[in-house]
């Protein structure tokens, strides 16, 4: 099992963090969202439910924006624009 | 996709069925193990609720710390509020089950072995048992780390009876009501040699309360509520807003309006109470139940006319179940640990060893059959509840413990059964039932709680740079 954080585009990452379970998830998330410049966007994939929340709250405090929430399989995806 | 929801809710359906038939069972067999049915349900109603409200005490300090996040400890605060409140009502009508425990330096060091175990396995100890109900492998590990950790630690003795400051053995061997044959372990030496002789505060019982407030019912929300929980709670939820949410709430106010003022700040502190109104919602709701809780168990042992199952193990004739003073672990309100270390001494038992010369097992707490222990039952509740509640949302997910967070569980657990044999509870017993009723030692093991919980975050700072450098070499 390894996390994967990669590259995808011009501003756009993604975050692989299946089969972590708390803290992990968020603190990669907030790991990730920190190297990243403003207006990249994020694609955080995960399937530990509780992490969820915390990454909502952490977002919307920290001023970044969750483009979009969806859930595919078991995994849960968050497109995140850095703010 | 329609298929796999019809799915979970007939998975949701079985789970409850198994639950509502074992129940029945039970009651069939002896009338007495209504007792016992009363401890699965709360435990169910728990693991439904924290599933919920995602409601786990290690986030509390965790993602306050990690990622500035606060919902889990408003949520926490909130529930304490409210079961301080009931917990007065209970003390009026002379229903509760509440006793405090010996106050000492003890609670703050087992708090941050706690919180540095919570944090590393991913959950307290509630935490991780409504996450085995949403299919996670890791909380199976912290579970049996917690089970382990505390048979193992509370056994132990020869060379480490040696590690003894000579004045708690020789306290320790001046108690008379303990025999020498249950004394053999360092833990033994360390209950009766040192927290045995600890004060054990009921803020409401104490002088300065009842000067205060006068002998009156009026003295259990002054001393219990008010002083112990509301006051502390509402001094730590400001000092959240101040360090975590104030500065960005506040620029997004003048930003729109041009000035901001005190109905802002208020309006800042509102604005983390309802953050997460799921987890708040759930903190009112958990706060409630437990103290209903502790009126139910009341109830129970009016009842029977019992104060412990043991006496009612006993008179179904299942005497080899309790210790010595006839009780078995039975808390009278939500708990977790000690029946879990029960769940690891039944085993080590079954294995040949001897746990039952010790004063954890021997004296105070009893080794049940498992399908006979109380508390036991309550932690199965929470599973169970937190596995339907997991599958009508759609969230329960089977993931098998990979890689480190083998050894983050496992260890994690291990960590949090020393540190609540230490302070003698986790964060339930510990810290959020003691000081919702009334005990400031809650707090002391809070704190500990809160530092361990901040040096667990530090760690796994440097641990997530570390691997995130290494993946990023590419780039």
């Amino acid at each position: 099992m390894a996390m994967k954080f990669e590259k995808t585009g011009e501003g756009k990452y993604m975050l692989d963090v299946c089969g972590y379970v708390c803290p992990h998830p968020q603190i990669y998330c907030k790991k990730s969202l920190e190297k990243m410049e403003e207006g990249d966007v994020l694609e955080v994939i995960f399937d530990n439910p509780s992490s969820g929340e915390t990454i909502i709250q952490m977002c919307d405090q920290a001023g970044h924006e969750i483009l979009e929430k969806k859930e595919e399989g078991g995994k849960l995806i968050y497109m995140i624009e850095k703010g | 996709m329609e298929n796999i929801e019809k799915r979970n809710q007939v998975w949701a359906f079985i789970v409850t069925g198994i639950l509502i038939l074992i129940s029945l069972l039970y009651y069939k067999v002896n009338v007495y193990y209504m007792y016992l049915i009363v401890y699965i349900w709360f435990g169910f109603a728990y693991g439904m609720m924290l599933q919920y409200g995602r409601f786990c005490m290690a986030s509390a300090s965790r993602d306050l710390f990690a990622a500035g996040v606060p919902r889990m400890a408003v949520g926490i605060l909130i529930a304490l509020i409210f079961f301080s409140l009931v917990g007065v009502v209970l003390s009026i009508t002379n229903m509760s089950t509440f006793h405090p425990g010996p106050l000492g330096f003890h609670e703050l060091i087992g708090g941050v072995i706690f919180g540095i175990g919570m944090v590393l396995a991913g959950g307290c100890a509630s935490g991780s048992l409504y996450k085995i109900g949403e299919g996670n492998g890791t909380s199976i590990l912290s579970i049996i780390g917690i089970a382990f950790g505390q048979a193992i630690f509370v056994d132990i003795g020869g060379v480490f009876n040696k590690l003894m400051p000579q004045s708690w053995m020789d306290k320790a061997e001046a108690t008379r009501w303990i025999p020498a044959d249950k004394m053999t372990a360092w833990f033994d030496h360390y209950l009766a040699g040192y927290v045995f002789h600890q004060p054990q505060i009921l803020l409401s019982e104490t002088k300065a309360i009842k000067s205060l407030a006068g002998e009156g019912n009026i003295r259990y929300f002054i001393g219990d509520s008010l002083i112990n929980t509301i006051i502390p709670a509402a001094i730590v939820l400001l000092l959240i807003y101040y360090f975590y949410t104030r500065k960005g709430f506040i620029k997004k106010r003048r930003k729109k309006k041009g000035s901001t003022g005190f109905s802002d700040e208020l309006a800042g502190i509102w604005n983390i109470i309802t953050a997460s109104q799921r987890t708040t919602f759930m903190g009112v709701l958990i706060g409630i139940t437990a103290g209903i809780h502790i009126l139910a168990m009341k109830g129970m042992q009016l009842r029977f006319g019992v104060n412990n199952f043991g006496q009612l193990l006993t008179r179904m004739g299942h005497g080899v179940d309790v210790s010595i003073t006839g009780k078995v672990f039975d808390p009278g309100y939500w708990y977790i640990t000690t029946q879990e270390a029960q769940f690891a001494g039944w085993i080590m038992e079954k294995l040949g060893w001897n746990v039952r010369d010790n004063v954890f097992f021997g004296v105070m707490n009893g080794l049940p059959e498992l399908w006979r222990n109380p508390a036991l039952w309550m932690s199965i509740g929470i599973i169970f509840g937190a596995m339907v509640m997991a599958l009508l949302k759609k969230e329960f997910k089977f993931k098998l413990p990979k890689g480190e967070l083998i050894i983050w569980g496992l260890g994690g657990g291990l960590l949090m059964g020393v540190g609540a044999r230490v302070a003698l509870g986790c964060n339930i017993g510990a810290f959020f039932i003691r000081v919702a009723g009334g005990d400031p030692g809650g707090w002391l093991f809070g704190m500990g709680m809160v530092l361990g919980g901040y040096a667990g975050v530090k760690f796994f700072n440097w641990w997530t740079e570390r691997k995130m450098a290494k993946e990023m070499e590419a780039f």
